[in-house]
């Protein structure tokens, strides 16, 4: 086998409760690695032909969570988590850390495929070789830590009781969703211990719809062995330098939070009151606050990460005493903060724990959270509307009581919500005989990350999020069609970019997959034909979309209508995403991409790249 | 990490002597051998299979005497030994012959949060040997309080 890979991938039919075992040829692992790479491959295969007739949220849709090759060496392991999005109707890789991902390799698998439906609640119960299907009927809409507590226990005690022998073994590693999820949420996530989540893509509306609560895996077997020990362990040693210098190193001490004041006070792109606004001036959640009040663990890292960025949180006094998060990172900082107008370290703390619990993804939450206000506020939906909640800004309780309400779709405007910010725009929309979708911070139906663009002082500029295949994603966004596409490498061989973000860094990932797989893939090779192929599959999705919902670019190719208000505040007052450069930007990342005028892949680029199925799918919307 | 890339010459949690347990999220329990002065285990081996190394003080498994029987495990107050996953034998920290690879990578890493103590052997060393599951209790409490009780 190829270095890094155990060789194998569990399948799973959840309607026949059938398991068998997949291989992929080493070609097919060497194009697309793996994660949201081999996510995409496999989802084309199996979906591509009738890609716009598969309902996300019906038993045919896949529900997948592969590793790669470098998961568990490189810093920071990771599972991506993918399938057709409920949001977008494309695909999106969607990676979370943790354990899962090591005990799942450990126990020799390098992911797991998911397809049908249960008829009941249930959990997977993966010991090594041997997998089963388990009723999860007694977590069933159960919180998070709820659920994570008792399956653990549940497992473990199995796992002890199997292995007396041994002595004690380690707990397993538990991948799971909320109750958001099991109601089919569209922005539930896939989670792991408490405070991490595979928020983008609403993969945890997928594992509902497939009545699939968790994945519980054990291994006890080794990594798979790789190609070049000395070398990955030279590399390794070469990232725990980098964990000690420069901006990784604030990371490692603050984590990412750290920036949630100065995003907003100096680079004014940090959502405020629904992106109405993207400057503050608030030191109440700086990180000195945090740090000082709340945290209990300053360098809190996943097994093998020496960055440490994660930091525990917990709240011990006061209305929001026992809420537990992690951080809160940049991300929840900002969308359960500034971006519902609250400016208090511990309330923030609290709806991060809340969300968490619930199942939520952050992010995608949060900005639905921010959306509703904003319609409340504006008097578009009423109390009534609400079941007597009255969201406004800077109201934790109101927005923690929303937050539950369409956690378990609890009345008539909390199900429209749940369906997450753009579906439900376009059906408050027709209720209300007000068109509400200049209100939704989207881009293809995923709620937008924390970073905006109108000030161009951050990461993100133009086209980052309109033209990226991921959507709102910010971990993903495009900038020139080659160096962007170190961001589809991360999420293939899967490990954490949090590390790999600092400079100085350049080739150093390409070492590794050489160290860990034998191969000599170069970073050329990949920036301009391996990452395409990905990013042509996701984009074929993406544009077949259906069966509720179809891209139609290059108008939907762009930014929210948010992005194009001038800002009304701060250093950056006036400053707006510029048109006339967000048009010839796209243009030239349609071009840099093989895309033609209306952003479909030219079919001699796909040709080119053997990917006939892909240019014939394509005629349907060409 | 290193422990099992000196011990095993692979990454492999379970055959690590040194496991990070994590029964509660941010509740990282690392298990390994306390170097009690008391050697239940050593006591325990039906077999001879365990003895003090004269240098370290540590416990050395013969491999060819142990039968993976696990009298050891029981005689531990903290059960902390545990049979290798794949082969027929107990794993103990030797404290890599004197010069802990643990230590060597923490220090290089930069976090030096370990480091080789040398102290006259002592009964209160016994007291670390506890099972992960009452360290975590105790851990817990201490980390979240009264919230700790709904946690573990």
């Amino acid at each position: 086998m190829v270095g890094g890979y155990a060789g194998k991938f569990l399948n799973i039919d959840l309607s026949n409760e059938k398991i068998t075992e997949t291989r992929f040829q080493n070609e097919i692992l060497r194009q697309y690695i793996g994660g949201r790479g081999l996510g995409a491959k496999i989802l084309w295969d199996r979906l591509g032909s009738r890609w716009e007739k598969v309902d996300p949220l019906d038993p045919e849709n896949l529900f997948l969570a592969l590793t790669g090759p470098l998961t568990g060496y490189f810093h920071g392991a990771r599972i991506c988590i993918t399938g057709k999005s409920p949001q977008s109707n494309g695909i999106i890789g969607s990676t979370v850390s943790g354990e899962f991902a090591i005990e799942l390799k450990c126990a020799g698998w390098d992911g797991v495929i998911i397809s049908g439906k249960a008829k009941e609640p249930v959990y997977i119960f993966i010991d090594n070789e041997n997998a089963q299907i388990k009723s999860a009927k007694h977590v069933w809409q159960k919180d998070s830590k709820t659920t994570l507590k008792i399956l653990t226990k549940e497992v473990k005690e199995e796992l002890d009781k199997r292995y007396v022998k041994y002595g004690i073994q380690k707990e397993p590693g538990v991948l799971y969703t909320g109750p958001a999820g099991d109601n089919r949420v569209r922005v539930a996530a896939v989670e792991q211990k408490w405070s991490h989540a595979a928020g983008y893509g609403g993969y945890g509306a997928v594992m509902g719809s497939k009545n699939l609560k968790a994945i519980v895996a054990k291994g006890t077997g080794p990594l798979p062995a790789v190609s070049d020990l000395e070398e990955v362990e030279r590399l390794m040693g070469e990232y725990e330098k980098i964990a000690f210098s420069g901006s990784r190193d604030r990371i490692r001490r603050w984590g990412t939070g750290y920036v949630g004041y100065e995003v907003g006070a100096e680079r004014s792109a940090e959502p405020v009151r629904n992106w109405q606004e993207e400057w503050h001036d608030e030191k109440s959640i700086g990180g000195p606050k945090f740090d000082f009040r709340y945290w209990v663990k300053r360098y809190w890292g996943d097994y093998g990460c020496a960055l440490t960025c994660m930091k525990l949180a917990v709240v011990k006094a006061g209305p929001y005493k026992g809420a537990i998060t992690d951080n809160p990172d940049y991300e929840m900082e900002a969308y359960l903060g500034p971006n519902l107008g609250i400016f208090d370290a511990g309330g923030i703390i609290y709806l991060s724990s809340l969300l968490e619990d619930l199942g939520y993804s952050g992010i995608n939450g949060g900005n639905l959270l921010a959306f509703t206000t904003e319609l409340f506020e504006r008097g578009i939906m009423t109390k009534n509307d609400l079941g007597g909640l009255e969201p406004r800004w800077g109201d934790i309780a109101a927005q923690a009581e929303l937050a539950k309400r369409i956690a378990f779709r609890d009345g008539k405007y909390f199900d429209i919500l749940a369906e997450g910010t753009y579906r439900a725009a376009l059906k408050i929309s027709e209720l209300k005989g007000i068109n509400v979708l200049p209100y939704a911070v989207h881009v293809k139906g995923v709620e937008v990350g924390a970073h905006g663009t109108r000030s161009d002082e951050d990461y993100t500029h133009d086209i980052s999020y309109a033209c990226s295949v991921q959507g709102g994603d910010h971990t993903s966004t495009v900038r020139d069609a080659y160096d962007d596409m170190s961001t589809v490498f991360h999420d293939s061989a899967v490990y954490c970019a949090i590390i790999a973000w600092a400079g100085g860094l350049k080739g150093v990932d390409w070492q590794f997959l050489r160290a860990v797989t034998g191969w000599d893939t170069t970073e050329e090779e990949w920036k301009s034909e391996l990452s395409h192929r990905i990013v042509h599959i996701q984009r074929a999705a993406e544009l077949l979309g259906g069966p509720d919902i179809r891209w139609n670019p290059p108008k939907d190719d762009d930014n929210p209508p948010r992005f194009y208000e001038p800002l009304p505040s701060g250093p950056y007052k006036g400053s707006v995403t510029k048109r006339e450069v967000m048009g010839s930007r796209r243009r030239e990342y349609y071009d840099a991409m093989g895309w033609d005028e209306n952003g479909i892949p030219r079919s001699e680029v796909l040709n080119k790249l053997n990917l006939q199925d892909v240019d014939k799918a394509l005629d349907k919307v060409r | 990490m290193v422990c099992s890339l000196r011990h095993e010459k692979q990454i492999w949690p379970e055959a690590s002597r040194i496991r990070v347990f994590m029964l509660v999220p941010g509740v990282e329990i690392p298990h390994f051998c306390a170097q009690c002065k008391e050697y239940y285990c050593v006591k325990s081996c039906p077999f001879n299979a365990l003895s003090v190394n004269a240098k370290t003080s540590a416990v050395a498994v013969d491999r060819e005497k142990c039968t993976a029987c696990g009298a050891c495990i029981r005689a531990c107050p903290g059960k902390i030994p545990h049979i290798h996953p794949k082969e027929k034998y107990v794993l103990i920290c030797d404290l890599c012959d004197g010069d802990p690879q643990c230590v060597k990578v923490c220090n290089k890493a930069g976090y030096n949060a370990l480091r080789v103590v040398r102290e006259p052997s002592s009964v209160s060393h016994s007291l670390f040997a506890r099972t992960p599951e009452e360290i975590t209790r105790d851990v817990a409490e201490n980390l979240f309080g009264e919230k700790a009780e709904e946690l573990v």
